[in-house]
């Protein structure tokens, strides 16, 4: 099974209210030191068989068409990885190491 | 007059909107996010609500339902589609409306009544109104922030497509003198979402798309919501079907 990540920021210019929720409770707990966070979004696509070219490209259209949204947000990454956390293949690597 | 409101999973307000067409005397009809059909209806609602639990981002998803590749020609045709709260983010997501919605940038959800000025009474939805009207209907929201980048905003307000805008009741808050309805009202010198330049809802070119954060549907009949206001939009679509 392949695997290809899309990460998806907010447009710096953009205010992100959540990320400023967690930049304003970093310092009750002592983080002092992070003057800003933005919170961005990670899609993991698993595929039957290898990432080839046209399964990164199918996977860069959906990040522009539905994954998001051009006015607002930015695809900033879109790429095949051996393993992820979380990732449908990753749970089932562990489950056949398992057996 | 046949009035349609789409109904998504995740919908709530379609059953106020079907009300609010009658009420107005149009005939409302459903419409099911599943099927490509627009049922021959004369005009459209996007009601308000969570469509698909407003998962990736409000409306994103809706968009992408089968009823929207009926719709979205039909509306660049010129039919007339009013998109309130969840159904003004579909629009946006649709690529009908410029500009997105984002989270309130005070981070939380809001439920107020809501007063706005009309800026374009010459839609398919607003020409029941006069220009300048200011009216007060309920809002309720938690993604309600109106962005768009400056060149977008700029041609919207040249052009005269945007259609409601906030009304911010006082300028300044603070000091002693300040009335207990100013002191006690965190959105008295503000608009209630951080929607830029204080817009509550926009149209296309032709004026037939018109969306809109508040919710005209919950004012329409005496004892219920803050005024009748809600009514002229539904009264206005009608005229606007029978003057085509």
């Amino acid at each position: 099974m392949g695997i290809v990540v899309v990460d998806v920021m907010l447009k710096s210019e953009i205010l992100d209210p959540q990320g400023q929720a967690v930049a304003g409770a970093l310092p009750r707990l002592g983080f002092n030191q992070f003057t800003d966070v933005r919170q961005g979004k990670r899609f993991v696509l698993t595929v039957e068989g290898e990432v080839t070219d046209q399964v990164l490209a199918a996977a860069r259209e959906a990040a522009e068409t539905m994954l998001s949204n051009p006015v607002i947000e930015d695809v900033v990454s879109v790429r095949a990885v051996l393993n992820e956390v979380g990732s449908q293949a990753t749970e089932l690597n562990k489950t056949a190491e398992h057996a | 007059m046949k009035i349609g409101v789409v109904t998504f999973p995740g919908s709530l307000d379609d059953h106020d909107a079907h009300r609010a067409v009658r009420v107005a005397g149009g005939e409302p009809v459903s419409l099911w996010h599943g099927d490509d059909s627009l049922r021959d209806v004369d005009a459209v609602v996007l009601p308000g609500g969570f469509s698909y639990g407003d998962y990736l981002r409000a409306g994103a998803i809706a968009r992408f339902a089968p009823v929207m590749s009926a719709l979205i020609p039909a509306a660049q045709g010129g039919l007339p589609v009013l998109g309130i709260c969840n159904g003004f983010q579909i629009l946006c997501e649709s690529h009908l409306l410029p500009g997105a919605m984002i989270q309130n940038d005070h981070r939380t959800f809001i439920c107020r009544d809501q007063r706005l000025r009309v800026e374009n009474a010459t839609t398919a939805w607003t020409s029941d109104f006069a220009q300048d009207d200011e009216i007060t209907i309920v809002l309720k929201n938690q993604d309600g922030q109106y962005v768009a980048d400056r060149h977008t905003l700029d041609e919207l307000e040249g052009e005269g497509r945007v259609a409601f805008r906030y009304v911010i009741e006082h300028s300044v808050v603070d000091g002693p003198d300040a009335p207990a309805a100013v002191r006690y009202d965190r959105f008295a010198s503000r608009n209630p979402n951080g929607s830029y330049r204080d817009i509550a809802g926009v149209t296309n070119e032709r004026g037939n798309v018109v969306g809109l954060m508040p919710h005209p549907e919950h004012a329409i009949e005496e004892g219920y919501g803050p005024s009748l206001d809600g009514l002229k939009f539904f009264t206005s679509v009608l005229k606007s079907v029978v003057n085509a």
